[in-house]
């Protein structure tokens, strides 16, 4: 390798490293656990609703609830420390994270008119997971890791009875994103 | 004085390829650019300790740990070679009953890591123009 190869190779270098230390510092640890709270009390009032229409509006309230919280979240602890929320790491993240999303919402509409709610759980957890682990993929290591989680819980939902749906989203939405909100926001500050 | 000296030595040793002579004559503009390059950023972890504390105002010992992917002990030998050359402060405290080791870059860090960005430059431009 030339000189010159290799002064180009510090200067990528350089820059991938200060955008890792972008993108995963603006992972909020305590929005997470807001976030999973948010998700419990979900699951504790859509267990009562009965009809799969009232279920599912329950959900996707909390789903709209989720993303403010954390895009306050997000906000906060980069104004924190000083970086702007449209930086590059934070762009690479929303444009990742968002296509999964997009299909989950799709396939959703799908799913509820071809009256088939059972397989919703197993498949929002699914794709959430999918766009946390391709959102992450450059963070630190324990943001893809919490998406392979969801992956595999939503996976393994796919594979149960109906009824356990509910349960299923309590556990993914709920307790994986307190636990590893705690994690986060005690190993990497905030 | 005296330390620099003593850092460069041991820092030859690890990146012998880069103090290398060009061995066409063009390159000598950028020979003269690498005779005074800083070696103590120049090392690999120690470069990724100063870009990551250049993005952030501060960043944890673990966190740094996880960043840039290395030990404990590889990292505290690093860090403490850029704190006794004033590079970066380090300051320790609690946070509960863990331990909390955070660092931040110094004005003399910062001044380094655009000098270092410059001589990379620099190089650039000097291969190209040929």
């Amino acid at each position: 390798m030339g000189l010159h190869q290799r002064a180009m190779e510090n200067l990528r270098f350089i820059r991938e490293t200060m955008e890792r230390t972008g993108s995963f510092t603006a992972v909020p640890g305590w929005g997470g656990v807001l976030v999973g709270l948010s998700a419990l009390a979900a699951a504790v009032a859509a267990s009562y609703r009965a009809t799969p229409g009232g279920w599912l509006a329950i959900w996707f309230a909390e789903g709209m609830l989720a993303m403010a919280i954390a895009a306050l979240a997000m906000k906060h602890k980069a104004e924190k420390a000083g970086e702007t929320l449209l930086s590059a790491p934070a762009r690479k993240f929303a444009l990742s994270f968002a296509p999964p999303l997009l299909a989950g919402a799709l396939l959703t509409f799908i799913l509820v008119e071809a009256g088939q709610p059972a397989i919703i759980p197993g498949m929002w957890l699914l794709l959430y997971g999918t766009g946390i682990v391709t959102g992450g993929a450059f963070s630190v290591d324990i943001v893809p890791v919490m998406g392979l989680c969801f992956m595999a819980l939503g996976a393994l939902a796919l594979f149960c009875p109906p009824a356990w749906g509910n349960a299923f989203l309590a556990t993914g939405f709920g307790g994986l994103h307190v636990a590893f909100g705690i994690l986060i926001a005690r190993r990497h500050g905030g | 004085m005296a330390k620099q000296s003593a850092l460069r030595k041991t820092d030859a040793a690890a990146v012998p390829e880069k103090v290398a002579a060009p061995e066409r004559p063009q390159a000598a503009a950028a020979a003269h650019v690498v005779e005074d390059l800083d070696k103590l950023i120049h090392e690999r972890m120690r470069l990724g300790i100063v870009s990551a504390l250049a993005a952030s105002p501060s960043v944890t010992f673990t966190e740094l740990k996880s960043l840039l992917r290395t030990t404990d002990g590889n990292l505290s030998v690093h860090a403490r070679k850029l704190e006794e050359a004033g590079y970066i402060e380090c300051t320790k405290g609690f946070e509960g009953r863990m331990p909390r080791t955070e660092y931040r870059i110094s004005e003399r860090g910062l001044h380094a890591l655009e000098k270092y960005l410059d001589h990379m430059e620099a190089l650039i431009h000097a291969m190209r123009e040929r």
